[in-house]
């Protein structure tokens, strides 16, 4: 099965531009992520959380980490704090941030969770805040649906669902982090050689 | 060679009637200032419903095809997965939002009536997972024509795009995203790109002339009529074709060198239709059915036996399909600016709708001399998906 991410065009210069766009910060301090807040969404509500979450997509992925982007909307009038999330294809996940420290891009677990302003939105995007998958329990391939519950301060849950894309401004940060999620393209019923193929 | 040296000098022949020196040209009037006004742009075809658009849909400017051959290895359950992303993007995309981690989401403000428009192939329906599949008999190559002269490069394929609209930059970007997303379950086989003139340019429309200059799709049917239904539509059969119809993409070279030095006259021979307002050679008007038992003074046919209206008339209703071409004008051939049509025809029963009109082309049409099919290949379009549904959920699921 072929489950790698592929360059469309593997040249030098979609990697320097992907290595420019937003992934490299969203990505690049994969290695710098802590451990020590990790959060588990419960699901012990029935209340509905006041939030939906529109364009929502997951980075696919073979194995260990990755992440999940899209605009959580606020259809009330009061302010949301999203606690934690959940997802069936990971063993746990994160709620992260992008900050500056030290003059270095790093990400890391937010302390007091995910604002949404009341009539409001938040966008979850490379760079910027996004969900973390920390440990996904399959591959996850470009088309799956893959289904979240967000967790919001007051004990309700929402729920939406996102389609995987293959992305390709991370790939690199996983490899320098030292995570081989790329190490296993396979094609071999290709009738050609593909000069894209390491 | 000699066939076709024999057919030119047949051809001169016919002229005797010299082209008319050029006009002078009208004087030069003021720009209109709607031209920036933005509505072309902003303008948005639905990508739901039954059929897919792109099909009936009024032509749009500018359109590129692509056909792609499946990666090796390609079961049903990775086929949900492309024709789930290319569902997705399709309904962003033709609505003028950014695809889902659309790398230039920049581009997407402009729909400009975008359509994409989704077909399988041979390859396609014989994916592992698939076996079963009613396959309707037309989806496969077409057989050879003593016309053609097939060339791998633009022949063939497992999945078409057909992506159209009134903005190359929206085609361009479109094609980009789709191609993205397509690229981890296939690779790009052709890639064909199309105009007419600009929208805008022209009262009535955009489609018209093709570079030979002749006007073309006269004879289409009415879309949205019951007749449009019965050539096009696939309405019975296996689930995952209704509302689908077959498509023939001929990619036909154009030796325009050579064409410009035939006359008017012949010019008009050759087709049956007059160059000015495309009326056949025994009526007055475009839409008038062209008469083929008309005599002229020396009691030979008006419209010749060798014309291309005579032959590609509809001998029997079911020899009916619709003409969606577009010009091409792109890379060399032979050293020399290649340029033609891309025939894109759509019927719901290609071998019996499509297959007696090109055998009589293939023996008679004095078009054969300056034209030549270099590239052919046929797909099954999909039905139409509604919101919440994907392209293609009755062949794969």
């Amino acid at each position: 099965m072929n489950t790698s991410m592929k360059h469309n065009h593997g040249d030098s210069r979609s990697r320097a531009l992907a290595l420019a766009a937003v992934g490299l910060v969203a990505m690049g301090g994969l290695s710098a992520c802590s451990d020590s807040s990790t959060t588990t969404a419960a699901d012990n509500s029935s209340q509905a959380c006041p939030i939906s979450v529109a364009d929502g997509w997951v980075k696919a992925a073979d194995k260990g980490m990755t992440a999940a982007f899209g605009t959580v909307v606020n259809t009330s009038a009061d302010d949301v704090i999203i606690t934690a999330a959940a997802t069936p294809a990971a063993t746990t996940m994160e709620l992260h941030e992008v900050v500056q420290d030290n003059g270095e891009t790093v990400m890391q677990p937010v302390a007091d969770g995910f604002p949404v302003p009341a009539d409001g939105e938040l966008a979850l995007e490379p760079g910027g805040y996004h969900l973390m998958l920390m440990d996904i329990t399959e591959p996850i391939q470009p088309g799956d649906d893959v289904t979240f519950t967000l967790n919001c301060s007051d004990g309700a849950t929402a729920q939406f669902t996102a389609q995987a894309k293959a992305y390709e401004g991370a790939e690199e940060q996983y490899e320098e982090g030292g995570m081989d999620t790329m190490g296993d393209k396979q094609d071999v019923a290709e009738m050609t050689p593909d000069p894209e193929m390491s | 060679m000699s066939r076709r040296r024999l057919l030119l000098g047949g051809a001169a022949a016919l002229g005797g009637i010299a082209a008319a020196p050029l006009a002078p040209p009208a004087a030069a009037a003021g720009v209109p200032a709607s031209a920036d006004s933005g509505t072309v742009g902003t303008a948005r075809e639905s990508c739901w419903g039954s059929t897919q658009a792109g099909v009936a849909t009024p032509v749009q400017s500018f359109a590129a095809f692509v056909g792609m051959n499946l990666r090796g290895g390609m079961h049903r359950t990775d086929l949900v997965r492309l024709m789930k992303l290319l569902t997705d993007d399709i309904e962003r995309l033709t609505q003028g939002e950014p695809a889902l981690a659309d790398g230039v989401p920049e581009l997407a403000g402009v729909p400009a009536r975008l359509t994409v428009t989704v077909g399988v192939g041979p390859g396609f329906v014989a994916a592992p997972g698939l076996g079963g599949t009613s396959i309707p008999h037309w989806l496969r190559p077409m057989p050879a024509f003593t016309v053609d002269d097939l060339q791998p490069q633009w022949s063939g394929g497992d999945l078409l795009l057909q992506i159209c609209a009134d903005d190359p930059v929206t085609v361009s970007h479109a094609q980009q995203v789709l191609v993205g997303d397509a690229d981890e379950f296939a690779r790009i086989a052709w890639i064909q790109q199309g105009f007419h003139r600009a929208v805008g340019t022209t009262a009535g429309g955009t489609a018209g002339r093709n570079l030979m200059g002749y006007i073309d799709g006269t004879v289409n049917p009415a879309t949205g009529s019951a007749d449009f239904d019965e050539v096009v539509w696939i309405g019975d059969g296996p689930a995952w074709l209704r509302g689908g119809t077959g498509m023939v993409l001929r990619r036909i070279r154009m030796d325009l060198d050579t064409w410009a030095s035939v006359d008017r006259a012949s010019k008009e021979q050759i087709m049956g239709r007059r160059l000015a307002d495309g009326a056949p050679l025994t009526g007055d008007r475009e839409s008038d059915t062209p008469d083929l038992d008309a005599t002229d003074q020396s009691g030979l046919p008006t419209i010749p036996d060798f014309a291309h209206v005579r032959l590609a008339h509809a001998r029997h209703r079911a020899e009916r399909i619709l003409r969606r071409p577009y010009n091409y004008q792109d890379g060399t051939a032979d050293g020399r600016a290649e340029a033609g049509l891309l025939f894109a025809a759509y019927a719901a029963d290609l071998d019996r709708q499509f297959l007696p009109i090109q055998r009589r082309l293939q023996d008679g049409d004095l078009l054969n001399v300056w034209t030549t099919p270099v590239g052919s290949a046929v797909f099954a379009i999909l039905p139409g998906f509604e919101s919440g549904g994907w392209l293609g959920e009755a062949l794969l699921t």
